[in-house]
């Protein structure tokens, strides 16, 4: 199983909805990947579509990356709508 | 519970005083309830428990298909064929969601089954009995199944972040299997005959000891469960998933009809649970040690699928590589 490649799995619940990463399986080519993958995370309805992608084709920020990578958008409040009060004769908005 | 007697490699656990920075931000961080991540510092100790603890887990669920997979051809409908093995494809699922969590600890999947092939590797002692007849494969979803979403349902609260999301998404189709079980039995003792009904009590009689085992021995005698609870890797101990057990079930039992092979069970009103013997644990130590009713057969069966299947993954390989030259040399 060792020249097997590991492909990570995304799966569509239903239409409309973003494919989501539900785990990862073992294949010897992708078309394999994709019949394992329906398989092992969709025997109960759980999609109506799949993505199968070569793990080592992902490139993850480290955990330990997250305050240099993620920092810089913490003090801009004024990216959120709740940064702006209106009145409240404005209404809704 | 489906990995037993895990070892912590900690004789006692340490207090925050006596731990390195790391370490002891490590334990603030379990302490606070925030999940570990693959690439998160972990100590080693946390690391290798966590492999054995669900390679264990990942090997239970795969050797546990065997002793089902011998009715397979014998279920006595076609429903029950199909309920049974979508039940067993369940669990080869829930082999490999296990296998992935641990796989994001660096372990490495074939030298992992290398190890249990070898016998170097547990897994739990309750898929060392045997299957005898029809009413087991009620009393296996039943007992089994139900004692292992007694411990599952636990274990998606564990510290560490890919195991616990393999345990939510184990425990939403475990009930299934529990629930076939029991009907299998509810439907032998309401409509089956006196041989048939007779086959439950077996089938109880033989796997209630069994199923109580799969907890692991006493809090008490369990030198690693200390460490594993203030790692959250554990999140209630052996005798309190035990007793959660019995209690559920005792009722289900009585439903059912039938009896336990324990004279001492009995509702304790001052307490609110049930008192109930205690457990031969000469058998439940002889079982791990390998010399249970079917701990070589299992292992043999296991060895066999792999060596035959061989050639299929060869040819997996090779058309895989055809594919690929076809497709640069176009």
């Amino acid at each position: 199983m060792a020249e097997w490649s590991l492909y990570e799995v995304f799966v569509r619940s239903k239409h409309g909805l973003n494919h989501k990463h539900v785990g990862s399986v073992h294949a010897s080519d992708a078309e394999m990947a994709m019949e394992n993958a329906r398989d092992l995370y969709t025997r109960r309805n759980e999609g109506v579509s799949i993505w199968v992608v070569p793990s080592d084709a992902i490139t993850a920020s480290a955990s330990d990356e997250k305050e240099v990578l993620f920092d810089p958008s913490e003090d801009k409040v004024y990216r959120h709508a709740s940064f702006y009060k209106l009145p409240d004769e404005v209404g809704h908005m | 519970m489906y990995a037993q007697l895990v070892e912590t490699g900690a004789k006692r656990v340490k207090s925050l005083d006596e731990m390195s920075p790391e370490e002891r931000a490590f334990q603030e961080k379990i302490d606070a309830e925030v999940k570990i991540e693959p690439k998160n510092w972990m100590p080693e100790g946390y690391r290798k428990t966590l492999v054995r603890q669900i390679s264990q887990h990942a090997h239970s669920e795969v050797v546990g298909m065997l002793p089902e997979g011998n009715w397979v051809t014998r279920a006595p409908t076609l429903k029950r064929k199909l309920q049974l093995m979508a039940k067993i494809q369940d669990e080869a699922g829930h082999g490999l969601y296990l296998y992935s969590a641990m796989e994001t600890l660096g372990a490495d999947r074939d030298e992992e089954i290398e190890k249990l092939h070898q016998g170097k590797a547990k897994y739990s002692s309750i898929f060392n009995y045997p299957t005898l007849n029809w009413a087991d494969m009620g009393a296996v979803g039943w007992l089994v199944d139900g004692a292992a979403i007694v411990n599952q349902v636990v274990l998606q609260r564990t510290s560490y972040g890919p195991y616990s999301r393999a345990m939510i998404r184990i425990c939403k189709e475990e009930s299934f299997h529990q629930r076939q079980g029991y009907q299998i039995l509810l439907d032998m003792m309401r409509e089956g005959t006196e041989e048939q009904k007779q086959m439950v009590q077996d089938a109880i009689n033989r796997l209630w000891w069994p199923a109580l085992m799969m907890f692991g021995p006493h809090d008490d005698e369990s030198p690693n469960s200390q460490q594993s609870m203030a790692w959250k890797i554990k999140r209630k101990s052996n005798d309190e998933l035990r007793q959660m057990f019995i209690d559920q079930t005792v009722p289900q039992l009585e439903y059912l009809g039938c009896t336990a092979p324990d004279p001492d069970l009995k509702w304790n009103e001052e307490t609110g649970h049930y008192d109930f013997g205690e457990i031969n644990w000469q058998e439940f130590y002889d079982v791990l040690k390998g010399n249970g009713p079917c701990n070589r057969e299992r292992i043999k069966t296991r060895k066999n699928a792999i060596d035959e299947g061989a050639w299929v993954r060869e040819a997996a390989v090779a058309y895989a590589k055809k594919q690929k030259q076809r497709a640069e040399a176009a």
